[in-house]
């Protein structure tokens, strides 16, 4: 059971394959060294020997025997590092001329290299040789004394030997390192996610800040991480939206009949009260159907449907709507934008972001107050809209796109609460982002967008990590 | 009107149901998808609500598709829980004529319904509008009140126009954003009321008679004076 658990884990298989292809590298770098080296020695001399026998057989053709001892004794005088050795033999194997004392017994196949022992100058010497038939019964002999090669091999393959040992113990430790290093970088993946489904939500993966991998992975699960809080705060906030601020006006539609059903005396009495129930129920059904259309924008679902689009035209077109009702208000409605607008997204959803700012700045606006739609094109697409009323204190800015937050100000005026952050759920759906300023006096509102260049090129799923709402 | 209901909640089809023969409409009630494509397939109506999902194996979606394709051109009214946009347009894209989506008040399905009849009749391209003395011209975009000239901007015109076409029927705000702004969703602040109240000052204020009227806890009227 044992063994079997420890060939399941990535870190022993990692470990393992470390090992092995450390071995099998070793292995090619020293059958490369040997080719190299012995192999190589081992060619020259018989190469060497080929060569004389080349050579030799010329002379033999040439000037017989006499000039085949004249050439063999000339070699023998001149080769200085005294590694030649050349036999040649009459009929009965006797010594006709040559640097060893006696053929060497066990030489009988010409063609072919012996290695073997010889007495050279009464001194015990290892040997190449081969052997050469020459016509008229004559057997020629031709080597390379190899005593000084033979030593080099020994001592290469001692220190080959040494270099098993070496490898062994090395990949041993290395397999052991590489495998710590991923059991390490996994607990800390493993120890998030356990930490998480423990419930601390708020835990994140550690970045180790060198950028590699490793940290690429940390990163995308921070970011899903990031987006699932986000989503479940989402959910929570609807569920406490059902919990208490819908239970306000439930209670007030309740109250109403209950105590119409009670109370009223007459027909016209409980009518009117029923009636005015009905609207507070259409109020409810307006703010979940709101609650249901942000959910809508923020699954993400209404990406598919983007297209190319001017919003110039549209935005004409809210100002238009608008224009009477600011006009009615003693507000005056001024509108400048370029002349062509071009974003990637859904139309209608854009409309309803920009109908939801100019509602608010026309509700928060004082008689006699200028409310601005400008829209602008450079490397993003801003459409402002700002007003003059009591504006939004810098510190409440960040929750004012959260559902149901209403501000100070606010809470005599009618709404749901619900408008911003549907303006902000629409920015996050095209990549962009909803800005809150002061616009001193006032508020600024800034829906912005990317330029369709930019949000036709981003993949849904890779947004940076502030696009995640 | 002659108008088929297929609705499978008691409580909601025998509101519809009582309300339209309130309305002086001649009901037919089917409670699953069988019978109303049955009825719908082989009696002739003026207008069909249907709602979408229905017991029986035929939801309202498949009595629509099959009514299309036998060349069923009776008015549909899909009247649905389902409220996402994709299901909106799932609906209108199957063939029908308008979406209500639930809950909804009466007073809309029965303009919406009412609205249905005339453009089911499928008179042949209208060139003049005209309500007693006002006139509306669709070719060279005028307006005329008792033979008097009244100047208005486009959005006005369409406007007038949308009120004039469904004349002697009840439009509610929502009909108006969807026919004249092309929006489908509500405003928070009512924006159309003070569009209306414009057109009133040119069409109506200049006249001894009024001819947009205010329908309460409903939309508006265009109608001649009622003798």
């Amino acid at each position: 059971m044992i063994d079997r658990t420890l060939f399941r884990s990535a870190g022993f298989r990692f470990g393992a394959i470390y090992a092995l292809l450390l071995a099998i590298s070793a292995t090619a770098l020293a059958l490369f060294l040997w080719w190299a080296t012995a192999g190589l020695l081992d060619r020259q001399t018989e190469a060497a020997i080929n060569a004389d026998a080349q050579d030799l057989s010329e002379r033999w053709a040439e000037g017989g025997l006499a000039s085949l001892i004249v050439t063999i004794e000339g070699r023998l005088a001149q080769n200085i590092d005294d590694d030649a050795i050349y036999f040649l033999a009459d009929r009965s194997m006797r010594r006709v001329a040559g640097n060893l004392e006696r053929w060497p017994s066990h030489v009988t196949t010409p063609g072919t290299l012996y290695e073997l022992q010889v007495m050279r100058a009464g001194m015990r010497s290892l040997a190449n040789v081969q052997r050469f038939d020459l016509p008229g019964g004559f057997h020629l002999l031709i080597g390379r004394d190899v005593q000084a090669m033979a030593q080099l091999r020994r001592l290469l393959t001692d220190a080959l030997l040494w270099a098993i040992v070496v490898v062994v113990l090395m990949a041993t430790v290395g397999a052991l390192v590489v495998r710590n290093l991923f059991r390490r970088t996994l607990a800390n993946i493993s120890a998030t996610a356990t930490a998480i489904a423990a419930g601390d939500f708020a835990r994140r993966v550690k970045l180790t800040g060198r950028g590699d991998e490793f940290d690429q992975i940390a990163e995308v699960i921070n970011d899903m991480l990031e987006r699932i809080g986000r989503l479940m705060d989402g959910v929570r906030q609807v569920s406490n939206a059902i919990a208490h601020d819908l239970r306000t006006p439930i209670t007030r539609a309740r109250t109403r009949l209950e105590d119409a059903a009670l109370h009223a005396d007459t027909p016209e009495a409980l009518r009117a009260a029923i009636e005015r129930a009905t609207t507070d129920l259409d109020g409810i059904v307006a703010v979940f159907q709101a609650l249901l259309r942000i959910s809508e924008i923020e699954a993400g679902s209404r990406r598919s449907s983007f297209t190319r689009i001017d919003i110039a035209p549209l935005l004409a077109q809210v100002e238009e709507l608008y224009g009477p009702l600011a006009e009615e208000r003693g507000i005056s409605l001024v509108a400048r934008t370029a002349a062509e607008v071009p974003a990637y997204g859904d139309k209608a959803l854009i409309q309803q972001a920009v109908a939801n700012l100019l509602d608010n700045a026309v509700k928060f606006s004082l008689p006699g107050g200028t409310v601005r739609l400008n829209a602008s094109v450079a490397g993003r697409v801003e459409v402002a809209v700002s007003d003059q009323g009591p504006g939004i204190p810098a510190s409440e800015r960040v929750k004012a796109t959260d559902r149901f937050y209403r501000g100070e100000t606010a809470r005599s005026t009618p709404g749901s609460g619900l408008g911003l952050s549907l303006v902000a759920a629409v920015a996050h759906l095209h990549g962009g982002e909803l800005r809150l300023e002061d616009n001193a006096p006032g508020l600024r509102a800034v829906l912005v967008l990317p330029i369709p260049e930019e949000a036709e090129a981003r993949p849904a799923a890779l947004q940076p990590k502030h696009d995640f709402i | 009107m002659r108008i088929l209901v297929v609705e499978d909640d008691k409580d909601v089809a025998g509101f519809v149901v009582r309300g339209l023969r309130e309305a002086g409409h001649v009901v037919e009630h089917a409670d699953n998808g069988r019978d109303g494509l049955f009825l719908a397939a082989s009696e002739t109506f003026d207008a069909v609500i249907l709602d979408r999902m229905l017991p029986g194996g035929i939801d309202g979606l498949k009595i629509l598709e099959t009514l299309r394709g036998q060349k069923n051109t009776v008015p549909v009214l899909i009247l649905s829980a389902m409220a996402e946009v994709d299901d909106r347009v799932k609906g209108l894209k199957a063939g029908s004529d308008d979406y209500l989506t639930k809950p909804f008040a009466f007073a809309e399905l029965l303009a919406r319904v009412e609205a249905l009849n005339r453009r089911g009749k499928g008179e042949g391209p209208v060139t003049k509008l005209v309500v007693e003395d006002l006139e509306l011209d669709l070719l060279s975009r005028q307006v005329k009140r008792a033979g008097q000239k009244i100047d208005l901007q486009p959005r006005e015109f369409r406007l007038l126009e949308y009120l004039m076409r469904h004349a002697g029927q009840v439009v509610t705000r929502t009909m108006l954003l969807e026919g004249v702004w092309d929006y489908h969703f509500d405003p928070q602040t009512n924006v159309i009321d003070v569009h209306v109240s414009r057109l009133r000052q040119k069409v109506d204020k200049p006249f001894p008679t009024g001819l947009i009227h205010t329908v309460r806890n409903a939309g508006y009227m265009l109608r001649a004076e009622q003798p």
